[in-house]
């Protein structure tokens, strides 16, 4: 037979490996549910099927696009190739503007529209986002 | 042009002064003389004094907008006002990095006058540890980010700081923060030493507590004036967004914390000496992966100034070479020390403090991986993700709840083998916490189960602490105010998030917006003109249900240089809640994009911060530990 304290050693090990499983798993599962993809608007004109999760999508505002009511923002986000348009019921950051990138989060509505339910702020205007850059070819 | 000269060349000498400090230390070290030589101090003085000098000749440059000067010419303007110009200094990449480098040779003369009675051959290897990490420092600056590059010809102005850095709080935030910061590269650097000296027991406990402390107090403050800044610039009207610049400085601060309780194990029990060792590494490696993940442009945000992949790999070799260098140190000399450690009972202060670690590990664990999962899958893959809040709070807020009680109890517990005291009395507590977050909760939320279990253990440490702050003798002082406040913060946070409420709409001059019985107007815009900026200023009405009226006036700035437009928000701030307005102009139409949010106990947010580094305040100038 081993020892008490052996025994003891044993339980505590097994304990550790248990809720460091357990951590694992339930990090591993709400990473699953609340990562958010970045998409470009070609990227989602050539979506087979359309996703219900939420996602980003990035890109440039369409100059003429942004039209303005009490409670909504229209415009029109474009990567050069493709485009979306965005409704957006929210705050509107300050370098939010025709001819400038953006990020804008939310729901596919479908593949032409987009339900924002964020838009991102960047802090310079000459600022970029990588993704931006990356989705509308380094223009 | 003179001070450009000479805050170059003095960094040139402080260098020299980096290699001469280790030649005469490592000549020192095997001498048979009792105390340091002379000579080391005289050295370490000298370097600093250079360094200053440098950093002095640098901020002269931004003062006299000396525009020869490649960071002044990228950073300022000469309608910028003084005090800004000033905060310019390490509002920059370059700056900053000086900054570190003055703090580093700061802390480790002052580490060199305060451990006096510590012995030779440690004070000397922390040095020397210390040395290196200022060696790289210095070659870092020298080599990839000069702060003195030299411009001809001369430009007539400057490109302007970007205006969200203008600001008071963001002046003071970077020092603050890097002494924090940088606080831990000592506790690095003499951890390593007393591991080769095996001399990790209770007296480097009692020792190296004050710097754990000083740091993890700087820490804390420059955390939250990071906070504060973003919560009324950034016009979220938030306290903290779980972006990636944020966890980076969350992280090590998790695991200072974690370090300060265990070297309260250490310092009496002479135990988990691994663990303060492997803490201590692990506190700089992180300190530094926020350094290296800021400025590499990895992460996107204010902090990420011109992104150059060349500082990225720099700091990452070096950071590497540290990582190796110091697990090295720690097996080949680290022995467990078996002489004096003696196992305790499961119910007892280490005991708590130790499920204190593992609960500090857990919520390091998980901002970690929500900060480097996007950056590992963009770099094995094409696809971009983000991880939003909702994996924080989803992962932390179930184990707050028994990391509270745990907070409540574990503080009461003896040494070695306690007992749970005054059953009746924590018996009585928690049942006042249950029914008083149940009849608070009962009619202002639905998801009532969680919230009451979350607030009610809130509470639990709330009386239990308040209990002590009142009837005990002032005994643990230091430890109940911090508790305290960590359950005032909690408390402050969950009913701010429970019951904030937010309108956000479109309105012109003149419109009126009304919810709820209460009533939004936007009277009229006024114009105002300062020496770097045209500002908007709004004038808003705001008449809420009982008819109380407040005016509002936020700002939109437009700067000059850069061209940049940025809203400075309105804030009311009383002891029971904050009303937060927050105005944008959408470009080309006469609509302003408003948001107005009324937060509740918001200051509380901060008092209960302050608090808690007031304990850590109290404990730092306590004498020692009573037995």
């Amino acid at each position: 037979m081993y020892g008490k304290k052996v025994k003891l050693r044993f339980v505590f090990l097994v304990l550790i490996l248990a809720s460091v499983i357990l951590i694992v798993f339930l990090v591993l599962q709400s990473l699953k549910e609340n990562v958010v993809y970045f998409q470009s608007p070609t990227e989602i004109k050539s979506l087979v099927e359309l996703d219900k999760k939420k996602i980003r999508v990035g890109g440039m505002v369409k100059e003429q696009s942004v039209f303005i009511n009490s409670n909504e923002v229209n415009f029109i986000i474009t990567d050069f190739k493709n485009e979306i348009n965005v409704i957006y019921s929210g705050a509107v950051p300050n370098l939010f503007s025709e001819g400038k990138g953006v990020v804008a989060e939310g729901f596919l509505k479908d593949k032409n529209y987009f339900l924002a339910t964020k838009i991102l702020a960047k802090h310079d205007e000459n600022y970029m986002p990588p993704e931006v850059k990356e989705a509308i070819g380094d223009k | 042009m003179l001070a450009n000269q000479i805050g170059y060349y003095s960094l040139i000498l402080g260098l020299l002064s980096s290699f001469l400090l280790c030649a005469i230390s490592i000549k020192d070290f095997n001498k048979n003389n009792k105390g340091v030589n002379q000579k080391i101090f005289t050295l370490s003085f000298l370097q600093l004094t250079f360094v200053v000098v440098s950093f002095l000749s640098l901020i002269l440059s931004f003062i006299n907008s000396d525009f020869s000067n490649e960071t002044v010419f990228n950073n300022s303007h000469t309608t910028k006002p003084l005090f800004y110009k000033i905060s310019g200094t390490w509002g920059n990449h370059e700056g900053s990095l000086l900054l570190w480098l003055l703090v580093l040779t700061l802390f480790i003369f002052l580490f060199l006058i305060k451990s006096r009675e510590q012995p030779k051959k440690y004070r000397i290897l922390t040095l020397l540890f210390q040395q290196i990490i200022i060696i790289g420092f210095f070659l870092f600056v020298l080599m990839t980010s000069n702060p003195f590059n030299f411009l001809f010809p001369t430009p007539n102005e400057g490109l302007g700081l970007n205006p969200i850095l203008q600001d008071p709080v963001l002046a003071i935030h970077p020092p603050i923060l890097y002494l924090g910061y940088v606080g831990s590269s000592i506790i690095f650097s003499a951890s390593l030493a007393a591991v080769t000296q095996n001399y990790i027991s209770k007296e480097w406990g009692q020792h190296i507590k004050k710097w754990v402390l000083a740091s993890w107090i700087f820490l804390t403050i420059g955390i939250m004036l990071g906070s504060i800044w973003a919560y009324y610039e950034l016009g979220w009207g938030g306290f903290w967004f779980w972006d990636p610049v944020e966890n980076v400085s969350l992280m090590p601060w998790l695991t200072l914390t974690a370090l300060l309780h265990c070297t309260l194990v250490l310092e009496r029990r002479n135990d988990l000496t691994s663990w303060v060792v492997i803490l201590s590494i692990t506190t700089f490696t992180l300190s530094m992966c926020g350094t290296f993940l800021v400025r590499s442009g990895i992460l996107n945000s204010v902090h990420t100034f011109a992104s150059d992949p060349t500082r990225g790999i720099f700091i990452l070799i070096f950071l590497f070479i540290l990582i190796f260098l110091s697990l090295g140190i720690f097996f080949l000399f680290h022995k467990e020390n078996n002489k004096d450690s003696n196992s305790f009972f499961w119910l007892s202060k280490e005991t708590s403090i130790l499920i204190n670690n593992w609960f500090m590990m857990y919520f390091l664990a998980v901002v970690l991986i929500g900060t480097v999962y996007p950056i590992f899958i963009d770099v094995i893959s094409v696809e971009k993700i983000s991880v939003g809040p909702p994996f924080y709070h989803k992962l932390i807020t179930p184990f707050l709840a028994p990391f509270l009680l745990f907070m409540a109890f574990g503080s009461k517990l003896k040494w070695i083998k306690s007992k749970i005291e005054e059953k009746k009395l924590l018996i009585m507590f928690f049942i006042i916490s249950v029914t008083l977050t149940f009849i608070i909760l009962e009619n202002i939320t639905t998801d009532l189960l969680f919230y009451t279990v979350l607030i009610s253990a809130a509470f639990f440490l709330f009386f239990t602490t308040l209990k002590e702050l009142f009837l005990k003798k002032f005994n643990n002082i230091s430890q109940t105010i911090a508790h305290f406040g960590f359950s005032l913060f909690i408390l402050a946070v969950l009913f701010n998030s429970i019951l904030s409420s937010e309108i956000i709409t479109n309105i012109k001059v003149g419109e009126k917006y009304n919810y709820n019985k209460s009533e939004i107007f936007f009277k009229k815009i006024e114009e105002k003109q300062e020496s770097n900026f045209n500002s908007i200023v709004g004038y808003f009405k705001i008449t809420d249900e009982n008819s109380k009226v407040t005016w509002l006036k936020p700002e939109l700035r437009f700067y000059n240089q850069p061209i940049t437009i940025t809203s400075e928000a309105d804030i009311k701030t009383t002891l029971l809640d904050d009303k937060f307005l927050v105005m944008n102009l959408v470009k080309g139409n006469e609509y302003f994009n408003i948001r107005y949010q009324i937060k509740p106990f918001m200051i509380w947010i901060w008092i209960s911060i302050l608090l808690i580094s007031i304990g850590g305040l109290l404990s730092l100038f306590k004498k020692k530990y009573e037995k």
